[in-house]
């Protein structure tokens, strides 16, 4: 079953905190990976493969850096899970 | 019709001894921030690396591949005349042809081996190893000697920010000999050509003959810049990271190596992030030793498993008779991946 907004943003929280230590109530749509979360442009890609796996999506290469934040990266798995 | 006699080789092979060579000159990561907006720290956290080496002019590929040689024939303890074969990977030695490795022979001592060059980037090592193995269980050398040396100083470009810090210069060497027990494992190994773009040279040297000069790429003076290694990093890293966990996963099992088993694993010195995330992607246990050489070699292509290898042994953090998976992947992209017993 598709996971819903929420629990996209519960589970990137999730993943997020797993990557970078980041708490996960820090962790809302609006904030950026970079600027906001500390999550640099190599955490960056072991947070796409880690909602790849939890959501079932594919995110290529091309695409990550158009996922600024958080919401950018709800709204693609959104849009692309299986 | 007539009948051919076989060859005979030995039952199995093995590395039988290990030597490295690293320049003189130790460049911290302070001269690399002369030509690029950047910080120690951010070079630190994004590579692990605090500084690496750099050759001289007189620390050719030639020069370091006979230091390194040196020592692994001794570490091996045989005579430079046994050797059949000499393989050197490398991507950076100017000259086309002849093939470095019949100077190198001849440097060394070695009489008339077979000798030739490889390209197959960070990957060289491996596939060298391969080759070698090979040879000697097919019977055409008793004792290989195979190399992996590089000067990616001259092939980085100090002024981009991404891959100014990242190379090294260095020889590694092993020789590998026959044995009555298997000490290396099947080798997984391959190419992806359809990804040939994320890592390359920036312009191919005829451009500088026969090209547009006005298409090359100009420095910050305005001179036209030497060709570079390039790369996307992030699709490096995801393919470093993710798919090379599987292939050495894949070379264990090849091997009937369980993460138990193993002693030691001595990954290609790309980038200390691509370590510590395969380490973690592999889920090695506590009691695996890994190679860190990057943080002081930065990474030096087909050196660098041998580099490290020479250096955990050199500082006991590893010992002879260990059983080490190694794994190189680079520009190609290539992979090759194999389990050893330490020489």
């Amino acid at each position: 079953m598709a996971a819903t907004q929420e629990e996209i943003v519960a589970g990137l929280a999730e993943i997020v905190n797993e990557i970078a230590g980041i708490p996960v109530e820090d962790v809302a749509t609006e904030k950026s990976f970079t600027d906001d979360l500390d999550v640099d442009s190599l955490s960056m890609v072991e947070v796409v493969v880690a909602a790849e796996e939890r959501f079932d999506v594919k995110i290529p290469d091309e695409d990550v850096k158009n996922l600024k934040t958080v919401g950018d990266a709800t709204d693609y798995i959104l849009k692309h899970q299986a | 019709m007539a009948k051919i006699k076989p060859s005979k080789g030995a039952p199995y092979a093995r590395i039988l001894g290990v030597g490295g060579y690293r320049p003189t000159r130790v460049v911290p990561n302070e001269v690399i921030l002369e030509k690029i907006d950047s910080s120690d720290e951010w070079i630190r956290s994004r590579s692990g690396i605090a500084t690496r080496h750099w050759a001289s002019p007189e620390e050719t590929v030639t020069a370091m591949s006979v230091e390194a040689s040196g020592k692994a024939i001794a570490d091996a303890g045989i005579d430079p005349g046994q050797i059949g074969a000499v393989i050197v990977s490398t991507v950076s030695h100017f000259k086309q042809t002849p093939a470095v490795a019949t100077e190198i022979a001849d440097k060394i001592g070695s009489g008339k081996p077979a000798a030739f060059d490889i390209s197959a980037g960070c990957a060289g090592f491996g596939y060298g190893l391969t080759l070698a193995k090979g040879m000697i269980v097919e019977g055409s050398a008793e004792y290989v000697l195979v190399i992996g040396v590089e000067r990616l100083s001259d092939l980085t470009d100090l002024e981009d920010r991404a891959t100014a810090f990242l190379f090294g210069d260095g020889a590694g060497a092993v020789v590998v000999g026959p044995s009555d027990e298997p000490h290396i494992g099947p080798t997984v190994w391959g190419s992806e050509g359809d990804k040939s773009e994320t890592i390359k040279q920036t312009v191919p040297w005829n451009e500088f003959h026969v090209g547009d000069v006005s298409k090359l790429p100009l420095d910050t003076q305005g001179e036209i810049k030497f060709p570079a290694i390039t790369q996307e990093g992030q699709a490096v890293f995801r393919w470093a990271v993710f798919e090379m966990a599987k292939v050495a996963q894949q070379a264990l099992d090849a091997a009937g190596i369980s993460a138990e088993d193993l002693d030691v694993f001595i990954p290609h010195q790309a980038n200390m992030r691509i370590i510590d995330s395969m380490v973690k992607t592999l889920k090695l246990p506590e009691h695996v030793t890994v190679a860190r050489d990057v943080e002081t070699t930065g990474n030096t292509s087909a050196a660098s498993i041998p580099l490290a290898m020479e250096r955990l042994l050199a500082t006991g953090k590893a010992k002879s008779g260990d059983t080490a998976l190694i794994i190189g992947f680079g520009a190609g992209l290539v992979f090759a991946a194999t389990v050893v017993t330490l020489p």
